[in-house]
């Protein structure tokens, strides 16, 4: 590539601006490790799983009831806004009059936008009252899944919504000539021609989820327990960083960073699986 | 960039104003001599050993079947081979006692004195004034009257000055195809390029628009030397002054160059059978 | 066909929990909210831990975060979607790189984002709790937002502008800045804007970064609390709070929308400037 002179200073600039932006994530796991690294040189990693309890100010950091509060508040939210998502979809594209679907895909985008904050507090003082007349206390894994699913409800609708759209239209033309059901199309050809888009759709809610901190946190009760039932209190992961990071000091503190080098591994995986999805899609 | 709605031409009409010509044919002196030029994309050869000779103020037809690397031809001679990766020159450019393929040749002033015309019309998304100016600027003609100047002039060589004179601040993307076509090469013109090469620019027009196009060619000749690829035989007879026919060499698929002469004796008494067999459309 | 029509009752009853789910959330915030929002309630300060007052510090403590996320997060990738879409080819090496750690970067929790600018911004580099480390650590999180939507937006600029611009000498900085970045302008906008979307909702990143302090700040060296924090803080830690909570989300959301219309103008205006599309 020839450039003149103004050219490769440019060149030369957005380079060094690129690498930059490159090098961030390495910076950030470095961070991560560098505080991390005072408990994980003296603590065995099994201790995180095995020890009585989560006292980290008597050196005690079993991190598994945030692990599964973690766990199932991601499972039960993914299983209910998927099948709602991918529905919110299949409607926008497929049932809806064009008017109607309009209006429905523009609500989904707004409500995308809605700050996790604003889903937990609404969370807080409309959801959790009601399900607390249910069973109290009302702030809950239950609670805490059905807000989680508000928020990623959207994510998911809206890739299943780009995947469907991406379905060839012969493939409609097609099914639709042979005589087929409404139903019968969207089940025997769109959806499992859009399936790849929209798998990778739920792994990055899932991503997503797990991730969340404001909304579980406002809603879930925050006890450190092993969740025995929907109405009991838990604390995940995240909850668990951002409330006792304001206090947290030396191991105490690096064991939050452990759990959230394990957060971040988990996103990692998922998005990485969303990604190998996304590729499989292109080379079909 | 999106347009929201059609674009409406105007009424086109055919005002070609006076263009200062020089001597009416040719002198035959070589302005670019081609020695031996091979071109590949990988390793795959698009065009092997063309040697022929550019003649200063002649118009050069480059005529062939698609795919026989006549346009490749053309990107060498301006260098735009640079813009593709994994393209490979060899042989000899001789352009102004330099060769062309020298790296250390500024290549945005040989596009300067070369310029190119491609087979759509690219308008840039500009008003008709500032399509104009937008490279007359960046080589360093910033005074707005000299600016004015050069900009009635080249209008005029081109025949658009009458119907776009009121409207130079509206949208060149308004302009008929033809028209923007002439726009194109008024742009190019600007330059006061001593070459101007054209990729089919009268493929992708209508009849009428191609004709006023074709006419504006000939009034080229003489002060500009022009190379011009096209598909259209009659109108390579119309126009040139030389004529070069390339073929696809059938084991390797490269393209290259039959037979190179003057216009007349390719079409009238070509040396080679296939030459004969293409222009009187038994071949290709 | 009874499968036919129990899936297309169920789809839209679908719809219709979805839409009255959010439309019971939009409206309760709407209506407990809006009593209490006035210029007043934006001017004044919180009083007695927020419950009474205002949020006018509040305020300028959220845009003046957003401004530090903004001002960095948005040269710098300007700067490398310009490199990735325009001075690499797509498929090499160097720019697969970058591509990946940037997907990875997108990838990453905001909470470890506020682990990250914990460590590295308030104590590493001793900017301490600060608007500038808040805005800093939101920076990192918008940056593969940014640089994804201005590439794309680039990609999609037609190819022919660039051939046509080398054909006539144009140097591809003049081609950059002349032709390709107005063109793109439209995309590179909608990309700041879900980039300052993000960074306006953010709350988890900034606890620990930009902290708590709820009054007026003197410099971007001032703790200053963002709205979002300040929505949280009242109805978590705060008996009695929920009234000014109301109104805060309200008016978050109402920021996220002021936002969103001003931007979009602006892009109006800036593609008026130079590109002239038709009559």
């Amino acid at each position: 590539m020839s450039l003149s002179l103004a050219d490769k200073q440019l060149a030369a600039l957005l380079w060094g601006c690129a690498l930059l932006a490159a090098a961030l994530v390495l910076l950030v796991l470095l961070f991560l490790f560098k505080e991390s690294w005072p408990v994980l040189q003296h603590i065995a990693l099994i201790r995180f799983f095995n020890d009585t309890s989560w006292h980290p100010v008597d050196g005690l950091y079993k991190l598994t009831p945030m692990l599964s509060a973690t766990f199932y508040s991601t499972l039960g939210a993914v299983m209910l806004a998927a099948p709602l998502g991918i529905a919110s979809a299949l409607f926008s594209r497929y049932y809806a009059p064009s008017f109607l679907a309009g209006c429905y895909r523009r609500l989904i985008e707004l409500l995308a936008g809605i700050p996790s904050v604003v889903y937990g507090f609404w969370g807080l003082t409309t959801l959790a009252p009601l399900i607390g007349r249910l069973h109290p206390p009302g702030v809950s894994l239950l609670t805490g899944i059905l807000v989680l699913t508000l928020m990623i409800l959207p994510t998911i609708a809206l890739t299943a919504d780009a995947a469907l759209a991406a379905v060839p239209a012969a493939y409609l033309r097609g099914a639709a000539s042979l005589g087929l059901s409404r139903w019968g199309l969207i089940s025997g050809v769109t959806l499992p021609a859009a399936r790849p888009g929209v798998t990778a759709g739920i792994m990055l809610a899932a991503g997503r989820a797990i991730g969340e901190t404001m909304a579980v946190l406002m809603v879930a009760g925050n006890v450190v327990q092993q969740p025995h039932s929907l109405y009991d209190s838990v604390r995940t992961l995240t909850a668990n960083i951002a409330l006792e990071m304001a206090y947290a000091t030396g191991d105490h503190r690096a064991a939050l960073f452990v759990s959230g080098l394990a957060l971040m591994c988990v996103v990692l995986l998922l998005v990485g699986m969303a990604e190998l999805m996304s590729q499989e899609r292109r080379h079909v | 960039m999106k347009l929201n709605g059609p674009v409406k031409p105007m009424n086109e009409t055919y005002t070609l104003g006076p263009l200062q010509i020089g001597p009416p044919c040719c002198d035959p002196e070589p302005l670019i001599r081609v020695d031996n030029l091979s071109l590949y994309y990988g390793v795959k050869p698009a065009l092997e050993n063309v040697s022929l000779d550019i003649y200063k103020g002649c118009i050069t037809a480059l005529i062939g079947p698609s795919g026989c690397g006549k346009t490749s031809f053309l990107s060498v001679l301006n260098r735009m081979t640079d813009m593709i990766p994994d393209c490979r020159v060899s042989g000899k450019v001789h352009f102004n006692g330099r060769d062309l393929r020298d790296l250390a040749l500024d290549v945005q002033g040989l596009r300067r004195d070369i310029g190119m015309i491609f087979q759509k019309p690219v308008p840039f998304p500009l008003s008709i004034r500032r399509n104009i100016e937008l490279p007359l600027r960046e080589h360093g003609i910033s005074k707005q009257a000299e600016l004015n100047d050069v900009i009635q002039q080249v209008l005029q060589d081109v025949g658009l000055w009458v119907e776009v004179k009121d409207r130079l601040e509206s949208s060149a993307l308004a302009l008929s195809g033809g028209q923007q076509q002439r726009l194109c090469i008024a742009r190019a013109l600007a330059l006061k390029p001593k070459v101007l090469l054209m990729d089919e620019p009268c493929s992708a027009l209508d009849p009428i628009s191609s004709g006023v196009v074709e006419d504006l060619i000939q009034r080229l000749r003489g002060k500009y030397t022009v190379v011009i690829v096209t598909h259209n035989l009659a109108q390579a007879r119309r126009i040139a002054n030389y004529a070069g026919f390339f073929w696809i060499r059938d084991q390797q698929r490269a393209g290259c160059l039959i037979e190179f002469g003057q216009c007349k004796q390719i079409f009238e008494a070509p040396a080679h059978e296939l030459t004969a067999a293409y222009v009187n459309g038994s071949r290709g | 066909m009874f499968k036919n029509v129990l899936t297309t009752v169920l789809i839209w009853l679908t719809a219709l929990i979805v839409s009255g789910v959010f439309v019971w959330l939009l409206s309760d915030i709407v209506i407990h909210g809006l009593p209490r929002l006035s210029w007043a309630f934006l001017a004044e300060a919180p009083k007695n831990a927020g419950r009474s007052g205002g949020i006018g510090p509040i305020i300028i403590s959220t845009l003046s975060i957003l401004l530090v996320a903004m001002v960095t997060a948005t040269p710098l990738s300007l700067a490398t979607a310009v490199l990735l879409s325009e001075f690499t080819e797509n498929d090499s090496v160097i720019g697969r790189l970058v591509r990946r750690s940037l997907d990875v970067l997108a990838g990453v929790p905001s909470i470890v984002f506020g682990l990250f600018g914990n460590a590295f911004f308030c104590i590493y580099l001793g900017l301490g709790f600060s608007i500038l480390s808040g805005g800093l650590t939101l920076a990192c999180m918008v940056l593969p937002i940014l640089i994804r939507t201005a590439e794309e937006g680039l990609q999609a600029t037609p190819d022919d502008y660039r051939l046509a611009a080398a054909a006539l000498g144009m140097s591809r900085s003049a081609t950059l800045v002349h032709l390709l970045l107005p063109s793109a302008a439209p995309a590179l906008i909608a990309g700041l804007m879900l980039g300052v979307g993000r960074a306006v909702a953010e709350t988890a990143a900034l606890i620990f970064t930009s902290g708590y302090v709820d009054r007026m700040p003197d410099s971007l060296l001032d703790s200053g609390r963002a709205l979002s924090v300040h929505i949280y803080d009242l109805s978590m830690n705060v008996a009695g709070g929920d009234t000014n909570a109301y109104s805060s989300a309200l008016m978050l959301i109402l920021l996220l929308l002021i936002i969103n219309s001003i931007a979009m103008s602006l892009a109006k205006q800036w593609l008026h400037r130079d590109i002239v599309l038709y009559e």
